[in-house]
């Protein structure tokens, strides 16, 4: 058996980063887990970053 | 770059803590604006034309040409504005703010609030109370007399009052206010009870009519919503000093007119970013339902701007309820989450249910694009239709579009 699926055979504590969507169906599947609630900077918005990295100089 | 930035906030951030908003006065329009006109009416949000305006503020509109007297009907007011006889301006570009519709006229008294910390001025009209009210779009006649009774009787008993009280600080009613579970925009009962207490003894001196003095007093007593219109103009009166500030990222004012939000920011001194505003979510009155919601209006956004109304959530539980915002944690959070996109924390507002906290304060342009928070502000929902007035109360959050225009400004002002 490969390690990923020792993983699976033992109880999953989860941490999610990001898409709220996949710790509301870990909750749901009674799995437990700690959302942290992160977006990426200006929402992946390449040309918002080009202006924040030049202002954070 | 970052640490001129900073500093440039931090002192934004000085300016807006050190503000005294005072009430020194109650004056016509006509008597505080240069160059103003009967066939001149002022808005709020961002500059629109007739051609723009939500079924609200066009009815107020209307509402307003006849309160001027210019025309008897609907009809008639019609035809001025379709002739291109009247001009529309933001109060904003008069040093003015206004809630919902915010009509400023000719003939209409404002309240004078001055920053006795830095000497600017600022007016606002005077509450007209509940129901139908022209700041909703409501324009019959009851509407116009009530307008016509706050110019001809409450204003110079107010003037008076006000003159002999040698004015009223407004910081400390707010600050006071903050503590009893006001937030200054959706709930003003706190803050509007406290100005009564303050002006009645010298109103009782001032008007000598028994019948009038009741009249007066009765309609502020029974209208929660008093304060909203100071607190709006000390908004503008402590944020108009933070204006042009190099480097400074600092929003100084954000504001609606029914179809645009507008915001504008120290370093970019008047220019208006705008992006469509968003639909209000909340609690309907009876009977109504968000199919009957106009899109969010009003430059009473000051609020927020100076870190009251929705920043400041967490300490006012009934608020919460009446805005439809979830649960007294969800409040919390809000109020919270409006720390990542501030500078700083007032030194005066506090929130007692956050360990006596300092108010967020001091929007950050750069903070909200980077985090991706928008600011969230607590607001009344107009029926979409004029003349029926408030159909709800909710929370709307600042159009993002809005702050990335803005960055994208300061780093062309800054030549980046």
């Amino acid at each position: 058996m490969n390690k990923i699926n020792e993983l699976f055979s033992q109880e999953l504590k989860v941490i999610n980063v990001g898409i709220e969507s996949f710790y509301n169906s870990l909750i749901d599947q009674n799995v437990k887990v700690v959302n942290v609630n992160w977006k990426p900077p200006a929402g992946g918005n390449e040309k918002m970053l080009s202006i924040l990295n030049k202002l954070n100089r | 770059m970052l640490e001129k930035i900073e500093q440039a906030n931090a002192k934004a951030l000085q300016i807006i803590n050190d503000a005294q908003p005072t009430l020194v006065d109650v004056k016509y329009a006509y008597e505080v604006f240069p160059g103003f006109d009967k066939k001149t009416i002022l808005h709020a949000g961002p500059p629109i034309q007739w051609e723009d305006m939500c079924g609200p503020m066009k009815g107020a509109v209307l509402g307003a040409i006849r309160y001027e007297g210019l025309a008897d009907t609907e009809e008639e007011a019609e035809k001025l504005v379709i002739n291109g006889e009247i001009k529309f301006s933001p109060n904003h570009h008069w040093g003015a703010v206004g809630p919902m519709t915010g009509m400023t006229t000719y003939s209409m008294p404002v309240f004078v609030v001055k920053n006795e910390a830095f000497g600017n001025c600022t007016y606002c009209t005077i509450n007209e109370g509940l129901g139908k009210v022209m700041r909703f779009g409501a324009n019959n006649d009851e509407v116009i007399e009530r307008l016509k009774w706050l110019e001809r009787a409450l204003a110079p008993a107010l003037k008076k009052a006000i003159a002999l009280a040698g004015g009223i600080n407004l910081k400390v009613i707010a600050a006071q206010a903050l503590t009893m579970g006001d937030e200054m925009h959706q709930r003003n009962v706190a803050a509007s009870s406290l100005f009564l207490k303050t002006i009645i003894p010298y109103l009782i001196q001032v008007v000598e009519d028994g019948e009038q003095l009741l009249e007066i007093t009765e309609f502020i007593a029974g209208n929660e919503q008093f304060f909203l219109n100071l607190a709006m103009a000390m908004g503008k009166a402590t944020m108009d000093p933070a204006y042009n500030i190099p480097y400074s990222t600092v929003v100084t004012a954000m504001c609606r007119n029914g179809k645009n939000f507008g915001i504008r920011v120290s370093c970019t001194g008047d220019q208006w970013f705008e992006a469509p505003v968003e639909m209000p979510k909340g609690l309907y009155f009876p009977g109504f339902s968000a199919e009957d919601a106009n899109p969010d209006m009003g430059d009473s956004a000051i609020v927020e701007s100076f870190g009251l109304g929705g920043f400041c959530m967490a300490t006012a539980p009934a608020v919460v309820r009446f805005v439809g915002a979830g649960t007294f944690q969800d409040a919390i959070n809000y109020s919270k989450q409006m720390y990542e996109i501030t500078v700083g924390k007032s030194t005066h507002y506090i929130l007692p249910n956050l360990d006596f906290e300092g108010t967020p304060t001091g929007i950050d342009v750069i903070k909200v694009v980077d985090k991706g928070i928008a600011p969230v502000i607590n607001t009344g929902i107009a029926h979409k239709e004029p003349g029926v007035g408030q159909v709800g109360a909710g929370v709307v959050n600042a159009p993002m579009g809005c702050f990335e225009k803005a960055l994208v400004a300061i780093g062309e002002k800054l030549n980046l």
